[in-house]
């Protein structure tokens, strides 16, 4: 542990950019000034285009293949990274400077186990023996908190758990002792409870070993628990740098406090404040300020000069003509509050009735030697009643079968057995094919990636033809007309209509895949994780359009997330689902109070607020399930408050809380409520 | 473990037991039969009778059938259509010739071809690789014959190293065919190696842009560290496919090559056979090249899947 | 007041894709060698019955095996005839044969493997044992038997190659279509009720030509090399007809002394071959797809 005043990290008027095909220069990183000293916790902020991983690669001396510093320089202990020589750099890499990767499972080598890789970093960056080392690795493990190093020592990367690879890449980074961390996104991917424990792990290490750590992430919250300090970049310049209370509590500058309006907060009811438009490409920023194009208040000086990057009288670098005037304004309000007319008298739109769903697949010879399918269903006893013009949220984690019910009722996989209900007396065949194209138009259906949901070979106007076609089977021009009025409804402008999904970003395409679905005139939207793939201020804005659309056509929506925050903010209902089977279900004020179903309690305690004082509690394990238990409560296996033998060998009964929430428990509501307040208090 | 092994072997032999069916199939399905075919011009009357009862051709397909695939099974494959030779027998010389033309290419041309194809790939782009890889291209695209035939001008017309034809008899033992068999090998090294060279070379490359060569790059690995301890054994895995796929070709796919040099080996005797009409040694052979290609495909996967730890514990991923 | 939505407007290429393509691979150095080459080649095989100087059949005793002369520019074969003009005409047949076969074999490959890409379960995995089947089968067998029992024609040849040469494309089709169909533009169409035909022809198959057309070039190139080969060997091409594998054949005897008739065919069929072997190659970088090749089966 090193405490001399001399900064660790230290870099200087650096830019980096790589020349394009026609030989312009584009930077990816400008002008940063930056320093890490010895124990700092220091959080790299912004969204994707900002330029925080080539920043904190660039820490490392690594530039990926088509970059290169442009000027300035990044140094480590005062040498100059990028003028070291490759022995020196490897001894400095994995040894004092030590990355944690953002997926670990890609990130260690499939072929080697656990054990030798982190035996490889040991044996270049410490002083431990041959014989030693082994224990050494133990020790590592341990440290990590994964349960039962020795045996984990001899498994490959593809054996663990998401949670549990990247725990190895902790111990593995740990392993040279290193002054400094870089964590690359290193929870992306992660359930929500699984991601609260890794970070208090990592809050723990930072603050027992007093290694300095700069942690590159887009996630507030996580960045909350474990940084002190927070940096918040834009378009690949600093914008912001204070302490952790100063930033996330009071930013002073306008992109800052933005971005921090745009985050759904659990306590809010209301939809975050949308940041329009995107961030510019490498190379488009021109001369003035960066964020002038979507600043709230831009001003002339704005668009024509550059701010440099000044010092707050309380310690704060910002990047902005105007931050004392952004120092006078108050703390960003809650957003736009969503109306919730009653809906108990709204007729019924969908009801699911004890839908169980299997994921079966046999090959030729088991179909030959006849061996049945494993007999627990993935997704089991779920019955669900939807109102005309709600939302529901569906919410879970990975395993919680949500998607997949999502699937089922657009009958993309058969249900085993159940029937769904649609309007109240039509019956949904199990399958699409059996459908009507009158029932099929009325439901549709909305993907997480919009990569991926888009034909990449169609250009928009084609997508959007698609539906047309198929259900109103109208001329071309009709169809040219419906397409610039939907693009218009989803803020897209008609020139959009030539383009490839390529030439669009990820928010742009995820507003076509919503124009796509409400082009058909739907009833019933389903959405899976529409959110969850998007910039945090993309999310926003289209939260806030499905919102509008809804207003608009009265669409009732199921929104399937993991993210309670952003479940908060849309919906009415909502339903918690763990390993395939409902636990709770209710208006989302009460779901989100006293008392819960001990699963709710565990997700609700895990979820990270972007807020420094906001402690999340973890009373569960984080321990990985693969298959849903057959008999008994979905939960036993990792519940805080379990009960006994009956929660292993009886289902859990209903338990009316109000008229509208249930909580399916052995306690009883009244014992949690008390349990659950004690608690807290 | 144990049932992947077994579902495979028996994917194998399904496999195998189609190819015979679609072998003899393909024969039934010919004009005529196996004694008009020999017999030609000649088939008539007593003769045919005669050769049809002595080849058996008077019972029903499928008993036939039935016959020719249990015997094959336990290593009779009858006789030619002359009534006169064992095609075991016939079969085996040749099939000795082919396997020793086979094992000469493969012990020059599969680690040369891993080692240049890494080379290429660690060099990308600079001189060595353009140089070698061009050459792989020629290799690949120039037809066999033509490179034979180029060969022989070159080393043996002109420099007179090197025989041009292989004049040993088929039943030689296998030192006798040296010198005779260096240009065949070198032939056949040749388009094998450009083949298994491209191969690597875009795996290594693959490879080396992984999420795990960089995290080790960036864990202060040093580079051979890398190429050897991350690198190859990733990359390689897929060679042992495309070597497999190798081996069934250089015993059954290098006719022209055997052509060229006159060299005795299965092809020649496919061809030969073919153009006699000797339909049942057709068969036969038909049978041998199949099931080893479907063996030596299977031993591939099983390869992959020692090696491979993704596959190796399959039943055990989350 | 806040702005009004500015989305910034991305560079629009108003290009045909295809001309955008065909450009890309010119750029590339082996693009434009390997296109010129084939495209000098199939200019050929269509003007070369208008520009050869002599009769490709006019044999002479006098002329046997003369080396190249200012009348006969690349020298007579061991009959006395033009190499020249049987070298100029010698791809026709080849390029005919092959021109034709392709197509086929890539049109049938495809529609099988896409069919099956598609259908899954019980059939496809029982019609990929037949496919195993047939490809591990050796190919000269396969197409001997064929050839030898019902001639060497053209109208023997082209099925026969056409037949054994889709094998390997259902394949390659059936792959190209699993991973296209995993992904989640397919369940969207699905999810709207899109009819199969529908879904193969607006989402499938604008996503898998790619990879069906460089293996179409390829599949040319393999054929290619199969009828000189059979050429050769003489199953292929018959006599008098100039094919340049006939003429290496022929010439191969005489070779110590008079290596012009090999070497003229030599130059222009290994041409051909390397230029759509290049034009593949660079169709595949300028499509983007990762290629790794194959054995020719």
């Amino acid at each position: 542990m090193n405490l001399d005043n001399k900064p660790l990290i230290e870099i200087c008027d650096l830019s980096i950019g790589f020349s394009n095909e026609e030989k312009q220069v584009l930077p990816i990183l400008r002008n940063i000034d930056l320093t890490v000293r010895a124990g700092e916790t220091v959080g790299l902020v912004g969204e994707s285009g900002s330029g925080k991983s080539t920043l904190a690669l660039a820490m490392m001396g690594y530039l990926g293949n088509p970059l290169k510093v442009l000027n300035g320089s990044t140094s480590f202990r005062q040498q100059s990274t990028f003028d070291l020589s490759v022995r020196e750099l490897e001894q400095i890499r994995g040894g004092q400077l030590a990355l944690i990767p953002q997926n670990a499972g890609q990130a260690l080598t499939p072929t080697q186990r656990i054990g030798r890789q982190i035996s490889e970093a040991l044996k270049l960056h410490s002083k431990f023996t041959e014989t030693q080392r082994p224990e050494r690795v133990i020790e590592l493990l341990t440290q990590v908190r994964l349960p039962d190093p020795a045996t984990l020592v001899d498994r490959y990367p593809h054996e663990l758990s998401g949670g549990q690879q990247q725990r190895v890449a902790v111990a593995m980074a740990l392993a040279g002792e290193p002054d400094a961390l870089l964590l690359d996104e290193p929870t992306t991917g992660l359930d929500v409870t699984t991601q609260a424990h890794v970070l208090e792990l990592l809050r723990d290490l930072a603050q027992e070993t007093g290694t300095a750590m700069v942690y590159v992430s887009h996630d507030l919250g996580a960045i909350a628990r474990v940084c002190e300090r927070v940096v918040v970049m834009y378009a690949g310049e600093i914008v912001l740098d204070g302490s952790v209370r100063q930033v996330l509590l009071k930013p002073v500058h306008p992109y800052a406090r933005s971005l921090l309006a745009s985050i759904p907060k659990l306590r809010e009811a209301s939809l975050p404040a949308a940041l329009d438009g995107r961030p510019p490409a490498p190379g488009d920023v021109g001369n003035g300020c960066a964020f002038a194009a979507r600043c709230a208040m831009v001003e002339d000086r704005c668009t024509h000069e550059r701010p440099s990057l000044q010092v707050t009288k309380s310690g704060e670098r910002v990047r902005c003509h105007l931050f004392e005037k952004v120092e006078q304004l108050a703390a960003p309000g809650p957003g736009t509050a969503v109306e919730r007319s009653s809906l108990k008298q709204a007729p019924e739109v969908l009801a699911l009735d004890n839908i169980a769903i299997s994921y079966t697949s046999r090959g030729l010879l088991d179909q030959i030697l006849g061996r049945q399918p494993n007999n627990t269903p993935t997704v089991d006893d779920i019955s669900l009643v939807i109102r005309k013009g709600e939302t529901i949220g569906l919410v879970g984690e990975s395993g919680s079968g949500k998607s997949t019910i999502l699937k089922a009722i657009a009958g993309l996989i058969p249900a085993r057995h159940g029937n769904i209900t649609y309007n109240g007396n039509e019956l949904l065949k199990a399958s699409i094919d059996q459908r009507d194209k009158n029932q099929l138009r009325r439901i549709q259906l909305i993907f997480q990636n919009p990569d991926d949901s888009l034909n990449p070979r169609q250009t928009v106007a084609e997508i959007l033809a698609q539906p047309l076609r198929l259900y109103f089977g109208l001329s071309n021009q009709e169809l040219h007309d419906r397409s610039l009025e939907i693009l218009e409804r989803v803020r897209l402008g008609g020139h959009y209509l030539e383009r490839l999904p390529s030439q669009l970003s990820g928010g742009e395409k995820q507003r076509v895949a919503v124009a796509r679905a409400f082009i058909a005139e739907p009833e019933l939207v389903l959405c899976d994780e529409v959110t969850s793939a998007l910039d945090v201020s993309v999310q926003a804005a289209v939260l806030g359009l499905l919102n509008r659309l809804q207003r608009e056509f009265g669409t009732t929506y199921i929104f399937v997330s993991h993210d309670l925050a952003v479940v908060r903010a849309l919906a009415d209902r909502v339903a918690l689902l763990y390993q395939g089977r409902l636990c709770e279900i209710g208006p989302v004020a009460d779901v989100y109070s006293l008392p819960s179903h001990p699963y709710t309690e565990v997700l609700l305690g895990a979820v990270l607020e972007p807020h420094p004082d906001s402690v999340p509690v973890l009373s569960a394990d984080d321990i990985v399930e693969l298959s849903p238990m057959p008999i008994g409560c979905p939960f036993q296996r990792r519940c805080p408050r379990r009960l006994g033998d009956i929660c292993d060998t009886q289902t859990p009964p209903w338990q009316q809380v109000s008229s509208e929430h249930l909580i399916r428990c052995h306690i009883q509501h009244s014992d949690l409520q008390k349990i659950q307040t004690q608690q807290v208090s | 473990m144990l049932s992947m092994l077994l579902r495979r072997l028996s994917l194998g032999f399904i496999t195998v037991a189609l190819v015979s069916i679609i072998i003899f199939t393909g024969v039934e399905f010919l004009p005529g039969d196996a004694c008009t075919a020999f017999l030609e011009r000649e088939a008539q009357g007593k003769l045919l009778e005669n050769c049809r009862r002595d080849l058996d051709l008077n019972r029903p397909a499928i008993d036939r059938y039935l016959d020719w695939a249990s015997s094959a099974m336990v290593g009779d494959l009858g006789v030619s259509v002359n009534g006169q030779q064992s095609i075991a027998e016939l079969v085996g010389n040749r099939m000795n010739n082919s396997l020793l033309l086979a094992f000469c290419a493969l012990l020059v041309g599969v680690p040369l071809a891993i080692f240049l194809g890494v080379i290429t790939a660690l060099w990308r782009d600079k001189p060595i690789d353009l140089v070698f890889s061009t050459a792989a291209i020629f290799a690949m695209t120039i037809p066999e014959f033509v490179s034979s035939t180029v060969l022989i001008l070159v080393f043996s017309a002109w420099l007179g190293w090197l025989p041009g034809i292989v004049l040993t008899s088929a039943n030689a033992s296998a030192a006798e065919f040296f010198p005779e068999i260096i240009l065949p090998v070198i032939v056949v090294a040749m388009v094998m190696t450009a083949h298994i060279l491209r191969m690597v070379r875009t795996s290594v490359i693959d490879v080396l842009a992984s999420d795990y060569v960089r995290m080790a790059t960036l864990k202060g690995v040093p580079y051979w560290q890398i190429v050897f301890q991350h690198v190859l054994p990733n990359a390689l895995l897929p060679a042992i496919n495309v070597v497999a796929l190798t081996i069934a070709w250089l015993l059954g796919g290098v006719v022209v090559i055997e052509v060229v040099f006159n060299y005795p080996g299965l092809g020649r005797m496919m061809i030969d056979s073919i153009s006699d009409r000797d339909l049942p040694v057709v068969q036969a052979i038909a049978l041998i090249l199949a099931t080893v290609y479907v063996s030596v495909n299977l031993t591939a996967d099983l390869l992959t899947m020692i090696a491979n730890p993704r596959l190796r514990t399959l039943h055990m991923r989350k | 007041m806040p702005p009004t939505l500015a989305v910034p407007v991305i560079k629009n290429r108003n290009q045909n894709r295809l001309f955008k393509v065909l450009s890309d691979v010119m750029s590339r150095p082996s693009g434009a060698i390997g296109l010129s080459l084939v495209v000098f080649h199939l200019v050929l095989a269509v003007i070369s019955p208008f520009i050869v100087p002599f009769d490709y059949r006019e044999i002479s005793a006098m002329l046997m095996l003369k080396g190249p002369s200012l009348e006969y520019w690349f020298g007579n074969d061991h009959l006395g005839r033009d190499i020249f003009s049987r070298t100029l005409l010698g791809g026709r047949e080849a390029i005919l044969v092959t021109g034709i076969a392709t197509p086929i074999a890539v049109l049938w490959g495809s529609f099988l493997g896409i069919f099956f890409g598609l259908v899954g379960g019980r059939v496809d995995e029982f019609s990929m044992r037949i496919v195993d089947a047939f490809l591990s089968l050796p190919w000269i067998l396969k197409m001997l038997v064929l050839i030898v029992t019902f001639g060497t024609g053209i109208g023997v040849l082209i099925p026969t190659l056409a037949f054994f040469y889709g094998i390997p494309v259902i394949r390659i089709a059936r792959a190209a279509t699993h991973d296209v169909v995993a992904r989640d533009f397919i369940s969207a169409a699905k999810a709207r009720g899109h009819g199969r035909i529908a879904i193969i022809r607006h989402e499938l198959l604008p996503n898998v030509l790619d990879t069906l057309m460089v293996e179409g070039a390829m599949r040319w190139s393999w054929m290619l090399l199969a009828f000189s080969s059979l050429s050769f060997l003489g199953f292929g091409a018959s006599p008098p007809t100039p094919d340049w594998g006939l003429m290496i054949a022929d010439a191969r005897g005489f070779m110590s002394f008079a290596p012009w008739g090999v070497l003229a065919p030599v130059v222009f069929l290994s041409s051909l071959i390397i230029g759509i072997n290049l034009t593949a190659d660079a169709l595949a970088k300028a499509l983007g797809i990762d290629r790794i090749q194959k054995a020719p089966v």
